[in-house]
């Protein structure tokens, strides 16, 4: 090597060899998602093919049936695949649900009080405030939700009568939906925020001057031209959200109360105070039965379904982030 | 929306409005000092609990076992098992996002493989993290990784801060080649013509040009990545540990003995000692989340230092 140059002129660090070596890698990214995708699948098939769509559907109960796919791979017997797994589906649907559409309500108005309608000094307290809700991590959102909400709820909002009411189905003692779609509403809203006021920010001053210069006011001009201009942003920021929220399954298996039971909103408002279990925190809570084989297949068809939802909501996140680049700035 | 402050105070207040938009303005304050309630408390209640229950003396010792919350020890192996695996997930994650985002960002062709690695990440970044757990448990339990964790007779354990570490740099590498691909994107292209034409090659331009002028970002993302990373409960559920103490296997030399076997954070820690977990000791999960939470305020602090310092040294000129 002459001394003269530094060593990256030299053969080692041509621009062919650091393209390939950097193509290379890129591809191993890529080649393990697939991978990973392929084998959470493979290992999800006897499960899956074993219920067909059943697996999907209600039946018996959940608890049950996990703890006898479970047992029936510990001895020599014939394993047992039967799951149907509508309680932990509805429950998540319930959580997710509920959470994601009052954390779109609230981020939509704080992203729209932070871009345009907040004093200096509030969007600058609110900010920070935003940025650190969004990394406070997940153990410590359950941590307060099981020591401080779930007692709360348990021994304040929910009367003597309506616990006896359901006595014999289940016990109301606040671990319940309410608890989990406040917390995960303060997970996921701020992650919301952030990418609202992205989108907010790069829709083109001209626009909103135009209205604003036949005479609608601010607060309109916000709502008609602004909000509707940074559409896809609000899609991408819910979707992603979505994603978040689908897979939290620590703050879950803390304060859904843990219990296979499909909370059941015929029951009247009572059923925001029963308890349920989705579908991420089921497979933290039976985590130790992975040594069984068809648990194993149960859990990694849990885990398949996650993926699949997740991922679906990720890249419509991203196609809807894609089509943001049209309007110039974003 | 580029209207400066001051001029949209001039242009009209809010009292020629109709009732319905003095009302959406109203929930707008409302929401935002909710926010701010909601952030000021949780900070508030974890210093009052955390002070009262913390005790220096439990950052020293490890658990072990006793009947009463006096007698369980401290979390020492907590706390280090979190900053061994902060240090180790992001040494795997920091390099290869890097190199990712800049292969997206200098070279990006095939087109198609760059667009099908953009969904990759962002993908990556979607995909629940006891999904990845659960991934981690099948490649870490193959017999061809066994010597990444501990095995007897042929069953391997898969459980070790190697498993655990290498799954959670999956958490961060999303976060790290966003935030790099913006420092790259925000660099001019007079820049990168202005280092050809002294005859640089494109691998020396990003080395000596490129990378040093987005360290800002790269660094930004990296600590947005150990946030994530020291935050993760679930892989170290599955990953890690089963136990409040370092497990180290017999049959390695010092540093990987520890790596290789299980051990615990302060995550994991914090989700046994709540009362859903084995340990039930509320009082030491306060104190340890309260330590968790002041790590989680440093790493945004050293964000906003980062982001001041970036925007006083100035952008480029285009």
């Amino acid at each position: 090597m002459n001394e003269e140059f530094p060593p990256e002129y030299g053969p080692k660090w041509s621009d062919q060899r650091v393209e390939r070596m950097l193509g290379a890698l890129v591809c191993a990214v890529v080649g393990l998602l697939l991978a990973m995708i392929v084998t959470v699948f493979v290992r999800a098939w006897p499960s899956f093919s074993h219920n067909g769509l059943a697996w999907f559907g209600p039946g018996g109960s959940v608890d049950e049936q996990l703890n006898a796919i479970f047992l029936s791979g510990q001895g020599g017997a014939e394993y047992i695949y039967t799951f149907h797994g509508w309680p932990l589906i509805w429950s998540t649907i319930l959580i997710t649900g509920g959470a994601v559409l009052i954390a779109l309500f609230s981020a939509l108005f704080v992203a729209v009080f932070i871009v345009e309608f907040a004093p200096e000094w509030m969007s600058n307290v609110l900010q920070p405030v935003v940025r650190f809700l969004a990394s406070v991590p997940s153990v410590i959102y359950g941590l307060l939700g099981v020591l401080v909400l779930v007692p709360f709820i348990g021994n304040h909002l929910v009367s003597e009568e309506q616990k006896a009411s359901v006595a014999g189905v289940i016990s109301l003692s606040g671990y319940s939906l309410l608890a989990a779609i406040v917390v995960l509403t303060t997970m996921i809203a701020p992650l919301m925020v952030s990418i609202f006021t992205d989108g907010l920010r790069a829709v083109k001053p001209g626009w909103l001057e135009g209205s604003l210069a036949l005479g609608v006011n601010r607060w309109r001009t916000t709502w008609k031209i602004g909000v509707r201009t940074a559409r896809p942003a609000i899609v991408a920021g819910t979707v992603l959200a979505s994603a978040r929220a689908i897979g939290e399954a620590v703050m879950l298996a803390m304060i859904s109360g843990s219990v296979g039971f499909a909370p059941n909103p015929a029951d009247g408002l009572i059923f925001i105070f029963e308890p349920s279990r989705p579908l991420a925190p089921t497979i933290v809570k039976n985590i130790d039965q992975l040594s069984s084989p068809p648990a194993n297949a149960t859990l990694f068809a849990i885990a398949a379904v996650l993926l699949f939802s997740a991922t679906l909501f990720s890249l419509t996140g991203y196609v809807a982030r894609r089509s943001m680049r049209k309007y110039g700035t974003a | 929306m580029l209207l400066l402050k001051e001029d949209k105070a001039a242009v009209e207040g809010s009292a020629t409005w109709a009732l319905s938009d003095r009302v959406g303005l109203a929930i707008c304050w409302a929401l935002g000092l909710l926010f701010c309630a909601i952030a000021v408390a949780i900070v508030a209640y974890l210093f009052v609990k955390g002070i009262s229950y913390l005790d220096l003396s439990m950052l020293t010792t490890p658990a072990s076992a006793g009947f009463s919350q006096a007698e369980s020890g401290g979390f020492s192996d907590a706390l280090l098992g979190t900053l061994i695996v902060a240090v180790l997930a992001i040494s795997i994650a920091l390099p290869t996002g890097v190199a990712t985002a800049i292969w997206l960002v200098e070279y990006g062709r095939p087109a198609a493989l760059a667009r099908i690695t953009e969904s990759t990440i962002e993908a990556i970044a979607g995909i629940p993290s006891i999904v990845l757990a659960l991934f981690g448990t099948v490649i870490f339990s193959s017999t061809a990784l066994g010597f990444l964790s501990r095995s007897s007779e042929g069953v391997v354990f898969g459980r070790s801060f190697f498993a655990a570490s290498a799954m959670l740099s999956l958490v961060a590498l999303p976060l790290v080649v966003a935030s790099t691909r913006e420092g790259l994107n925000s660099i001019p292209r007079h820049v990168r013509e202005a280092s050809y034409a002294v005859g640089k090659t494109k691998a020396a331009t990003v080395r000596r040009i490129l990378l040093p002028s987005s360290r800002p970002q790269v660094a930004t993302g990296a600590m947005l990545g150990l946030g994530r990373i020291i935050g993760d409960t679930a892989i170290i559920i599955v990953l890690l540990g089963a136990t409040q103490n370092f497990a180290p296997v017999e049959d390695a030399p010092f540093p990987l003995d520890y790596l290789r076997g299980a051990g615990t954070t302060l995550t994991n820690f914090v989700y046994e000692a709540s009362p859903t977990g084995n340990l039930n000791q509320p009082e030491k999960a306060y104190a340890a989340a309260f330590v968790l939470l002041l790590m989680v305020l440093a790493l945004n602090g050293a964000v906003d230092v980062v982001h001041r310092r970036a925007r006083k040294v100035g952008t480029w000129s285009s």
